[in-house]
Protein backbone atom coordinates (compact mmCIF):
# COMPACT_ATOMS: atom_id res chain seq x y z
CA UNK A 1 0.00 0.00 0.00
CA UNK A 2 1.63 3.20 -1.12
CA UNK A 3 0.74 6.80 -1.85
CA UNK A 4 1.88 6.19 -5.43
CA UNK A 5 -0.97 3.71 -5.79
CA UNK A 6 -3.50 6.32 -4.69
CA UNK A 7 -1.90 8.93 -6.94
CA UNK A 8 -2.10 6.81 -10.08
CA UNK A 9 -5.62 5.58 -9.26
CA UNK A 10 -6.91 9.09 -8.53
CA UNK A 11 -9.44 10.36 -11.07
CA UNK A 12 -7.58 13.67 -10.93
CA UNK A 13 -4.46 12.11 -12.40
CA UNK A 14 -4.19 14.02 -15.71
CA UNK A 15 -4.38 11.14 -18.16
CA UNK A 16 -7.48 12.09 -20.12
CA UNK A 17 -9.87 9.75 -18.32
CA UNK A 18 -12.43 12.42 -17.45
CA UNK A 19 -13.53 12.69 -21.08
CA UNK A 20 -14.33 8.98 -21.39
CA UNK A 21 -17.45 7.22 -20.10
CA UNK A 22 -16.30 3.79 -21.36
CA UNK A 23 -19.69 2.98 -22.82
CA UNK A 24 -21.82 4.52 -20.10
CA UNK A 25 -23.03 7.45 -22.21
CA UNK A 26 -24.19 5.08 -24.95
CA UNK A 27 -25.94 2.84 -22.40
CA UNK A 28 -27.72 5.84 -20.87
CA UNK A 29 -28.88 7.08 -24.26
CA UNK A 30 -30.23 3.62 -25.11
CA UNK A 31 -32.17 3.58 -21.84
CA UNK A 32 -30.25 0.61 -20.48
CA UNK A 33 -28.88 2.61 -17.55
CA UNK A 34 -31.40 4.88 -15.88
CA UNK A 35 -31.42 3.96 -12.18
CA UNK A 36 -28.97 2.90 -9.47
CA UNK A 37 -29.87 -0.76 -9.96
CA UNK A 38 -29.35 -0.66 -13.73
CA UNK A 39 -26.11 1.24 -13.15
CA UNK A 40 -24.98 -1.49 -10.77
CA UNK A 41 -25.75 -4.15 -13.38
CA UNK A 42 -23.84 -2.19 -15.99
CA UNK A 43 -20.79 -1.71 -13.76
CA UNK A 44 -20.71 -5.37 -12.76
CA UNK A 45 -21.20 -6.59 -16.30
CA UNK A 46 -18.31 -4.50 -17.53
CA UNK A 47 -16.14 -5.29 -14.50
CA UNK A 48 -16.30 -9.05 -15.17
CA UNK A 49 -15.69 -8.65 -18.93
CA UNK A 50 -13.54 -5.74 -20.09
CA UNK A 51 -12.50 -5.02 -16.49
CA UNK A 52 -10.98 -8.47 -16.03
CA UNK A 53 -9.39 -8.39 -19.49
CA UNK A 54 -7.79 -4.96 -19.10
CA UNK A 55 -6.65 -5.74 -15.55
CA UNK A 56 -5.01 -8.97 -16.73
CA UNK A 57 -3.24 -7.05 -19.50
CA UNK A 58 -2.15 -4.36 -17.05
CA UNK A 59 -0.74 -7.03 -14.72
CA UNK A 60 0.98 -8.85 -17.59
CA UNK A 61 2.43 -5.57 -18.91
CA UNK A 62 3.71 -4.71 -15.46
CA UNK A 63 5.35 -8.12 -15.31
CA UNK A 64 6.90 -7.68 -18.74
CA UNK A 65 8.37 -4.32 -17.73
CA UNK A 66 9.53 -5.35 -14.26
CA UNK A 67 10.67 -8.90 -15.05
CA UNK A 68 11.19 -8.95 -18.81
CA UNK A 69 13.30 -12.09 -18.91
CA UNK A 70 10.89 -14.40 -17.11
CA UNK A 71 7.65 -13.19 -18.65
CA UNK A 72 8.48 -14.51 -22.07
CA UNK A 73 10.50 -17.63 -21.61
CA UNK A 74 8.18 -19.96 -23.49
CA UNK A 75 7.16 -17.64 -26.24
CA UNK A 76 10.17 -16.34 -28.13
CA UNK A 77 13.67 -17.42 -29.07
CA UNK A 78 14.92 -13.91 -28.32
CA UNK A 79 13.29 -14.14 -24.92
CA UNK A 80 14.87 -17.48 -24.17
CA UNK A 81 18.27 -15.96 -24.77
CA UNK A 82 17.31 -13.11 -22.52
CA UNK A 83 16.03 -15.50 -19.89
CA UNK A 84 19.38 -17.27 -19.90
CA UNK A 85 21.12 -13.92 -19.53
CA UNK A 86 18.75 -13.08 -16.71
CA UNK A 87 19.50 -16.31 -14.86
CA UNK A 88 23.19 -15.56 -15.16
CA UNK A 89 22.63 -12.23 -13.44
CA UNK A 90 19.80 -12.77 -10.95
CA UNK A 91 20.28 -9.28 -9.56
CA UNK A 92 18.39 -8.06 -12.63
CA UNK A 93 14.97 -8.65 -11.14
CA UNK A 94 13.54 -6.81 -8.19
CA UNK A 95 10.58 -8.05 -6.18
CA UNK A 96 7.85 -5.56 -5.37
CA UNK A 97 7.71 -3.87 -8.70
CA UNK A 98 10.47 -1.30 -9.13
CA UNK A 99 12.05 -1.45 -12.56
CA UNK A 100 15.50 -2.98 -12.47
CA UNK A 101 18.39 -1.93 -14.65
CA UNK A 102 18.02 -4.07 -17.71
CA UNK A 103 20.51 -5.63 -20.04
CA UNK A 104 20.07 -5.35 -23.80
CA UNK A 105 18.71 -8.86 -24.15
CA UNK A 106 16.20 -8.35 -21.36
CA UNK A 107 15.03 -5.11 -22.95
CA UNK A 108 14.52 -6.87 -26.26
CA UNK A 109 12.51 -9.58 -24.54
CA UNK A 110 10.42 -7.07 -22.58
CA UNK A 111 9.73 -5.05 -25.74
CA UNK A 112 8.69 -8.15 -27.61
CA UNK A 113 6.21 -9.17 -24.91
CA UNK A 114 4.74 -5.68 -24.63
CA UNK A 115 4.28 -5.56 -28.40
CA UNK A 116 2.55 -8.91 -28.26
CA UNK A 117 0.35 -7.79 -25.36
CA UNK A 118 -0.66 -4.68 -27.33
CA UNK A 119 -1.59 -6.83 -30.33
CA UNK A 120 -3.42 -9.43 -28.23
CA UNK A 121 -5.46 -6.73 -26.51
CA UNK A 122 -6.26 -5.19 -29.89
CA UNK A 123 -7.58 -8.57 -31.03
CA UNK A 124 -9.87 -8.67 -27.98
CA UNK A 125 -11.56 -5.38 -28.93
CA UNK A 126 -14.09 -6.01 -31.67
CA UNK A 127 -15.08 -2.34 -31.92
CA UNK A 128 -12.65 -0.06 -33.79
CA UNK A 129 -14.02 2.89 -31.79
CA UNK A 130 -13.07 1.14 -28.55
CA UNK A 131 -9.58 0.48 -29.90
CA UNK A 132 -9.15 4.15 -30.77
CA UNK A 133 -10.38 5.22 -27.32
CA UNK A 134 -8.03 2.77 -25.60
CA UNK A 135 -5.03 3.92 -27.64
CA UNK A 136 -5.85 7.60 -27.08
CA UNK A 137 -6.04 7.03 -23.34
CA UNK A 138 -2.82 5.06 -23.47
CA UNK A 139 -1.09 7.97 -25.20
CA UNK A 140 -2.46 10.42 -22.64
CA UNK A 141 -1.36 8.24 -19.74
CA UNK A 142 2.11 7.83 -21.22
CA UNK A 143 2.45 11.60 -21.62
CA UNK A 144 1.62 12.12 -17.95
CA UNK A 145 3.57 9.11 -16.68
CA UNK A 146 6.84 10.15 -18.34
CA UNK A 147 6.66 13.49 -16.56
CA UNK A 148 5.48 12.17 -13.20
CA UNK A 149 7.67 9.06 -12.91
CA UNK A 150 10.53 9.53 -15.39
CA UNK A 151 12.41 6.38 -16.27
CA UNK A 152 13.77 4.10 -18.96
CA UNK A 153 10.97 1.52 -18.74
CA UNK A 154 8.74 3.40 -21.19
CA UNK A 155 11.31 2.71 -23.89
CA UNK A 156 10.15 -0.92 -23.85
CA UNK A 157 6.71 0.08 -25.14
CA UNK A 158 5.93 -0.27 -28.85
CA UNK A 159 6.40 2.97 -30.79
CA UNK A 160 3.02 3.84 -32.26
CA UNK A 161 1.85 7.23 -33.43
CA UNK A 162 -1.74 6.40 -32.41
CA UNK A 163 -0.70 5.31 -28.93
CA UNK A 164 -0.29 1.99 -27.14
CA UNK A 165 -3.37 0.44 -25.49
CA UNK A 166 -4.16 1.97 -22.12
CA UNK A 167 -3.88 -1.26 -20.10
CA UNK A 168 -0.38 -1.91 -21.47
CA UNK A 169 0.80 1.62 -20.67
CA UNK A 170 -0.83 1.33 -17.25
CA UNK A 171 1.20 -1.78 -16.42
CA UNK A 172 4.46 -0.14 -17.46
CA UNK A 173 3.57 3.05 -15.61
CA UNK A 174 2.74 1.13 -12.43
CA UNK A 175 6.15 -0.55 -12.66
CA UNK A 176 7.83 2.84 -13.11
CA UNK A 177 5.95 4.14 -10.08
CA UNK A 178 7.28 1.27 -7.98
CA UNK A 179 3.90 -0.43 -7.68
CA UNK A 180 3.28 -4.17 -7.76
CA UNK A 181 1.64 -6.29 -10.40
CA UNK A 182 -1.47 -6.68 -8.26
CA UNK A 183 -1.67 -2.93 -7.79
CA UNK A 184 -1.53 -2.41 -11.57
CA UNK A 185 -4.48 -4.78 -11.97
CA UNK A 186 -6.36 -3.11 -9.14
CA UNK A 187 -5.96 0.34 -10.71
CA UNK A 188 -7.30 -1.02 -14.01
CA UNK A 189 -10.47 -2.36 -12.34
CA UNK A 190 -10.94 0.58 -10.01
CA UNK A 191 -10.46 3.19 -12.75
CA UNK A 192 -12.96 1.53 -15.02
CA UNK A 193 -15.68 1.25 -12.38
CA UNK A 194 -15.16 4.71 -10.88
CA UNK A 195 -14.79 6.35 -14.30
CA UNK A 196 -18.10 4.92 -15.46
CA UNK A 197 -19.77 5.81 -12.16
CA UNK A 198 -18.48 9.38 -12.43
CA UNK A 199 -19.91 9.64 -15.95
CA UNK A 200 -23.25 8.38 -14.61
CA UNK A 201 -23.18 11.04 -11.93
CA UNK A 202 -22.69 13.74 -14.54
CA UNK A 203 -25.22 12.37 -17.06
CA UNK A 204 -28.06 11.24 -14.77
CA UNK A 205 -27.75 13.54 -11.79
CA UNK A 206 -27.56 10.82 -9.13
CA UNK A 207 -26.82 11.82 -5.58
CA UNK A 208 -23.05 11.61 -5.09
CA UNK A 209 -23.68 9.73 -1.82
CA UNK A 210 -25.67 7.05 -3.64
CA UNK A 211 -22.88 6.69 -6.20
CA UNK A 212 -20.20 6.37 -3.54
CA UNK A 213 -22.27 3.86 -1.56
CA UNK A 214 -22.68 1.77 -4.70
CA UNK A 215 -18.93 1.92 -5.34
CA UNK A 216 -18.28 0.89 -1.75
CA UNK A 217 -20.62 -2.09 -2.19
CA UNK A 218 -18.77 -3.11 -5.35
CA UNK A 219 -15.32 -2.72 -3.78
CA UNK A 220 -15.05 -6.38 -2.76
CA UNK A 221 -15.85 -7.59 -6.26
CA UNK A 222 -13.46 -5.04 -7.74
CA UNK A 223 -10.70 -6.42 -5.49
CA UNK A 224 -11.59 -10.01 -6.39
CA UNK A 225 -11.50 -9.36 -10.14
CA UNK A 226 -8.16 -7.58 -9.77
CA UNK A 227 -6.79 -10.53 -7.84
CA UNK A 228 -7.99 -12.98 -10.48
CA UNK A 229 -6.44 -10.78 -13.16
CA UNK A 230 -3.10 -10.67 -11.36
CA UNK A 231 -2.77 -14.43 -11.69
CA UNK A 232 -2.34 -13.98 -15.44
CA UNK A 233 0.89 -11.99 -15.14
CA UNK A 234 3.77 -13.75 -16.83
CA UNK A 235 1.56 -16.00 -18.97
CA UNK A 236 1.83 -16.24 -22.73
CA UNK A 237 -0.07 -13.13 -23.93
CA UNK A 238 -2.22 -15.27 -26.22
CA UNK A 239 -3.54 -17.12 -23.16
CA UNK A 240 -4.83 -14.03 -21.35
CA UNK A 241 -8.61 -13.72 -20.70
CA UNK A 242 -10.76 -12.78 -23.69
CA UNK A 243 -14.16 -11.84 -22.30
CA UNK A 244 -16.18 -9.26 -24.16
CA UNK A 245 -19.73 -7.98 -24.40
CA UNK A 246 -21.12 -7.71 -27.93
CA UNK A 247 -23.71 -5.12 -26.95
CA UNK A 248 -20.97 -2.86 -25.60
CA UNK A 249 -19.05 -3.21 -28.87
CA UNK A 250 -22.13 -2.37 -30.96
CA UNK A 251 -22.96 0.58 -28.69
CA UNK A 252 -19.41 1.90 -28.94
CA UNK A 253 -19.64 1.86 -32.73
CA UNK A 254 -22.97 3.70 -32.68
CA UNK A 255 -21.68 6.22 -30.12
CA UNK A 256 -18.75 7.09 -32.37
CA UNK A 257 -21.18 8.16 -35.11
CA UNK A 258 -23.25 10.49 -32.94
CA UNK A 259 -23.20 14.09 -34.06
CA UNK A 260 -23.54 15.32 -30.50
CA UNK A 261 -21.83 13.52 -27.65
CA UNK A 262 -20.39 14.65 -24.33
CA UNK A 263 -17.82 11.90 -23.87
CA UNK A 264 -15.10 10.68 -26.21
CA UNK A 265 -16.15 7.06 -25.61
CA UNK B 1 4.10 11.77 -42.91
CA UNK B 2 5.29 8.27 -43.72
CA UNK B 3 3.20 5.72 -41.77
CA UNK B 4 6.27 4.04 -40.33
CA UNK B 5 7.77 7.24 -39.05
CA UNK B 6 8.41 6.81 -35.36
CA UNK B 7 6.73 9.51 -33.32
CA UNK B 8 8.40 10.44 -30.09
CA UNK B 9 7.86 13.40 -27.86
CA UNK B 10 10.59 15.94 -28.62
CA UNK B 11 11.46 16.18 -24.95
CA UNK B 12 9.77 13.38 -22.97
CA UNK B 13 11.12 14.32 -19.58
CA UNK B 14 10.36 17.99 -19.83
CA UNK B 15 9.21 19.81 -16.70
CA UNK B 16 5.47 20.43 -17.15
CA UNK B 17 5.91 23.95 -15.84
CA UNK B 18 8.27 24.81 -18.63
CA UNK B 19 5.52 24.70 -21.26
CA UNK B 20 6.17 28.33 -22.14
CA UNK B 21 9.28 27.03 -23.88
CA UNK B 22 7.58 24.39 -26.02
CA UNK B 23 8.86 24.16 -29.55
CA UNK B 24 5.63 24.43 -31.52
CA UNK B 25 3.28 27.24 -32.43
CA UNK B 26 2.42 30.11 -30.09
CA UNK B 27 -0.76 29.10 -28.24
CA UNK B 28 -3.52 31.46 -27.20
CA UNK B 29 -6.44 30.26 -25.07
CA UNK B 30 -9.85 31.88 -25.45
CA UNK B 31 -12.21 31.34 -22.51
CA UNK B 32 -15.34 32.89 -21.08
CA UNK B 33 -18.99 32.29 -20.23
CA UNK B 34 -21.49 30.68 -22.61
CA UNK B 35 -22.65 33.03 -25.35
CA UNK B 36 -20.11 35.78 -24.72
CA UNK B 37 -18.64 35.45 -28.22
CA UNK B 38 -15.66 33.11 -27.95
CA UNK B 39 -16.39 31.33 -31.22
CA UNK B 40 -17.19 34.64 -32.91
CA UNK B 41 -13.81 35.95 -31.73
CA UNK B 42 -12.04 32.86 -33.07
CA UNK B 43 -13.82 33.35 -36.42
CA UNK B 44 -12.85 37.03 -36.46
CA UNK B 45 -9.19 36.18 -35.76
CA UNK B 46 -9.25 33.57 -38.53
CA UNK B 47 -10.43 36.32 -40.91
CA UNK B 48 -7.82 38.74 -39.59
CA UNK B 49 -4.90 36.31 -39.96
CA UNK B 50 -5.97 34.70 -43.25
CA UNK B 51 -2.98 34.68 -45.58
CA UNK B 52 -0.79 36.14 -42.82
CA UNK B 53 -0.24 33.33 -40.29
CA UNK B 54 -0.25 29.53 -40.40
CA UNK B 55 -3.18 28.98 -38.07
CA UNK B 56 -4.72 26.05 -36.19
CA UNK B 57 -7.82 25.97 -33.96
CA UNK B 58 -8.81 23.54 -31.19
CA UNK B 59 -12.36 23.75 -29.82
CA UNK B 60 -13.62 22.34 -26.50
CA UNK B 61 -17.37 22.60 -26.83
CA UNK B 62 -19.49 20.59 -24.38
CA UNK B 63 -21.27 19.32 -27.46
CA UNK B 64 -18.39 17.76 -29.26
CA UNK B 65 -18.30 19.49 -32.61
CA UNK B 66 -20.76 22.38 -32.38
CA UNK B 67 -18.16 25.17 -32.37
CA UNK B 68 -15.91 23.37 -34.82
CA UNK B 69 -18.88 22.96 -37.18
CA UNK B 70 -19.75 26.65 -36.81
CA UNK B 71 -16.23 27.61 -37.82
CA UNK B 72 -16.27 25.22 -40.76
CA UNK B 73 -19.65 26.55 -41.96
CA UNK B 74 -18.44 30.12 -41.56
CA UNK B 75 -15.74 29.27 -44.09
CA UNK B 76 -13.12 31.26 -42.20
CA UNK B 77 -10.61 28.42 -41.97
CA UNK B 78 -9.83 25.21 -43.83
CA UNK B 79 -11.65 22.42 -41.89
CA UNK B 80 -8.33 20.51 -41.80
CA UNK B 81 -7.03 23.21 -39.47
CA UNK B 82 -9.78 22.72 -36.86
CA UNK B 83 -9.88 20.00 -34.17
CA UNK B 84 -12.65 19.35 -31.64
CA UNK B 85 -11.89 17.86 -28.22
CA UNK B 86 -14.48 16.01 -26.11
CA UNK B 87 -14.60 17.23 -22.52
CA UNK B 88 -16.89 14.73 -20.76
CA UNK B 89 -19.20 17.40 -19.31
CA UNK B 90 -16.21 19.20 -17.74
CA UNK B 91 -14.93 21.93 -20.07
CA UNK B 92 -12.78 23.51 -17.35
CA UNK B 93 -11.09 20.18 -16.58
CA UNK B 94 -9.97 19.84 -20.20
CA UNK B 95 -8.22 23.22 -20.19
CA UNK B 96 -6.88 23.30 -16.64
CA UNK B 97 -6.72 20.07 -14.60
CA UNK B 98 -6.18 17.50 -17.35
CA UNK B 99 -4.91 19.11 -20.53
CA UNK B 100 -3.85 15.89 -22.25
CA UNK B 101 -6.57 15.77 -24.92
CA UNK B 102 -5.89 19.39 -25.90
CA UNK B 103 -2.14 18.84 -26.06
CA UNK B 104 -2.72 15.77 -28.22
CA UNK B 105 -5.01 17.76 -30.55
CA UNK B 106 -2.40 20.51 -30.96
CA UNK B 107 0.31 17.94 -31.69
CA UNK B 108 -1.93 16.24 -34.27
CA UNK B 109 -2.48 19.56 -36.02
CA UNK B 110 1.25 20.27 -36.07
CA UNK B 111 2.04 16.77 -37.30
CA UNK B 112 -0.46 16.89 -40.13
CA UNK B 113 -0.05 20.51 -41.20
CA UNK B 114 3.60 21.09 -40.45
CA UNK B 115 4.90 24.13 -38.62
CA UNK B 116 2.17 26.51 -37.41
CA UNK B 117 2.58 30.10 -36.23
CA UNK B 118 -0.47 30.31 -33.98
CA UNK B 119 -2.90 27.86 -32.37
CA UNK B 120 -6.10 29.20 -30.85
CA UNK B 121 -7.59 26.96 -28.13
CA UNK B 122 -11.23 27.81 -27.49
CA UNK B 123 -12.65 26.57 -24.19
CA UNK B 124 -16.17 25.30 -23.78
CA UNK B 125 -18.51 27.93 -22.39
CA UNK B 126 -18.04 27.84 -18.63
CA UNK B 127 -18.14 30.21 -15.71
CA UNK B 128 -16.06 33.07 -14.36
CA UNK B 129 -13.61 30.74 -12.62
CA UNK B 130 -12.47 28.78 -15.69
CA UNK B 131 -8.91 29.53 -16.74
CA UNK B 132 -6.31 27.80 -18.87
CA UNK B 133 -3.31 25.91 -17.56
CA UNK B 134 0.04 27.49 -18.41
CA UNK B 135 0.97 24.00 -19.53
CA UNK B 136 -1.50 24.33 -22.38
CA UNK B 137 -1.34 27.94 -23.58
CA UNK B 138 1.19 30.76 -23.66
CA UNK B 139 -1.38 33.50 -23.20
CA UNK B 140 -5.10 33.59 -22.50
CA UNK B 141 -7.96 35.84 -23.47
CA UNK B 142 -11.13 35.96 -21.38
CA UNK B 143 -14.27 37.05 -23.23
CA UNK B 144 -17.30 38.49 -21.44
CA UNK B 145 -20.12 40.47 -22.96
CA UNK B 146 -22.01 43.63 -22.16
CA UNK B 147 -25.37 41.84 -22.35
CA UNK B 148 -24.28 39.53 -19.52
CA UNK B 149 -24.55 42.56 -17.21
CA UNK B 150 -22.20 45.41 -16.45
CA UNK B 151 -21.47 43.87 -13.02
CA UNK B 152 -19.36 41.05 -14.49
CA UNK B 153 -15.97 42.81 -14.28
CA UNK B 154 -16.71 43.79 -10.67
CA UNK B 155 -17.50 40.14 -9.78
CA UNK B 156 -13.96 39.28 -10.76
CA UNK B 157 -12.92 35.64 -10.67
CA UNK B 158 -9.70 34.27 -12.13
CA UNK B 159 -10.80 34.79 -15.74
CA UNK B 160 -11.54 38.48 -15.32
CA UNK B 161 -8.72 39.28 -12.92
CA UNK B 162 -5.83 37.24 -14.30
CA UNK B 163 -6.35 36.67 -18.05
CA UNK B 164 -3.64 38.26 -20.16
CA UNK B 165 -6.34 40.08 -22.11
CA UNK B 166 -9.96 40.78 -21.13
CA UNK B 167 -12.30 41.29 -24.07
CA UNK B 168 -15.66 42.89 -23.38
CA UNK B 169 -17.79 42.05 -26.41
CA UNK B 170 -21.16 43.27 -27.76
CA UNK B 171 -20.64 46.94 -26.92
CA UNK B 172 -23.28 47.71 -29.57
CA UNK B 173 -25.89 46.19 -27.22
CA UNK B 174 -25.05 48.45 -24.25
CA UNK B 175 -27.91 50.94 -24.78
CA UNK B 176 -30.43 48.10 -25.21
CA UNK B 177 -29.55 46.31 -21.98
CA UNK B 178 -28.87 49.42 -19.93
CA UNK B 179 -25.21 48.59 -19.40
CA UNK B 180 -22.79 51.37 -18.49
CA UNK B 181 -19.51 50.83 -20.34
CA UNK B 182 -17.67 53.36 -18.16
CA UNK B 183 -18.60 51.33 -15.07
CA UNK B 184 -17.28 48.19 -16.74
CA UNK B 185 -14.06 49.92 -17.72
CA UNK B 186 -13.50 51.29 -14.22
CA UNK B 187 -14.24 47.93 -12.58
CA UNK B 188 -12.02 46.08 -15.05
CA UNK B 189 -9.13 48.44 -14.29
CA UNK B 190 -9.70 48.01 -10.55
CA UNK B 191 -9.68 44.21 -10.89
CA UNK B 192 -6.90 43.89 -13.43
CA UNK B 193 -4.41 46.60 -12.63
CA UNK B 194 -2.13 47.05 -15.63
CA UNK B 195 -3.46 44.06 -17.58
CA UNK B 196 -5.17 45.18 -20.81
CA UNK B 197 -8.91 45.25 -21.52
CA UNK B 198 -10.41 45.69 -24.99
CA UNK B 199 -13.99 46.75 -25.66
CA UNK B 200 -15.37 45.69 -29.01
CA UNK B 201 -18.37 44.55 -30.99
CA UNK B 202 -17.47 41.60 -33.16
CA UNK B 203 -20.81 42.02 -34.94
CA UNK B 204 -19.45 45.33 -36.27
CA UNK B 205 -15.71 44.65 -36.26
CA UNK B 206 -15.55 41.39 -38.23
CA UNK B 207 -11.77 41.05 -37.80
CA UNK B 208 -11.51 42.05 -34.14
CA UNK B 209 -8.72 44.41 -35.17
CA UNK B 210 -7.51 45.38 -31.69
CA UNK B 211 -7.34 41.77 -30.48
CA UNK B 212 -5.52 40.70 -33.66
CA UNK B 213 -3.03 43.52 -33.10
CA UNK B 214 -2.50 42.40 -29.49
CA UNK B 215 -1.65 38.89 -30.73
CA UNK B 216 0.62 40.29 -33.48
CA UNK B 217 2.57 42.20 -30.87
CA UNK B 218 3.03 39.01 -28.79
CA UNK B 219 4.22 37.08 -31.84
CA UNK B 220 6.66 39.85 -32.78
CA UNK B 221 8.02 39.72 -29.23
CA UNK B 222 8.41 35.93 -29.48
CA UNK B 223 10.52 36.01 -32.63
Amino acid sequence: MTSALLLLADGRFPAGGHAHSSGLEAAVAAGRVSSLSTLESFLLGRLYTTGLVTAAFAAASHHAAAHPATSTAAAHPAAQGAAAAHLATPSGAVEGGSVPRLGDMECAAGSEVLLQLDEELEARMASPATRVASRKQGAALLRAAKMVWPGDGYGLLPQRRDGVHHAVVLGVTAAAAGLSCAEAALIACYSQVTGQASAALRLLGFSPYDIQRLLAQLAGQCDAVAMAATAHAGKDPAELPMFSSPLADISAELHATWEVRLFAS
Amino acid sequence: MHPETVHTHPDPNVDPHSALHHHGAFRVGIGGPVGSGKTALVAALCRAFAGELRLGVVTNDIYTTEDADFLKRAGVLDPQRIRAVETGCCPHTAIRDDISANLAAIEELEEELGQLDLVLVESGGDNLTATFSRGLVDRQIFVVDVAGGDKVPRKGGPGVTAADLLVINKTDLAPMVGADLSVMERDARARRGDLPTIFLSIAQDRQAVKVADWIRALLAHEH
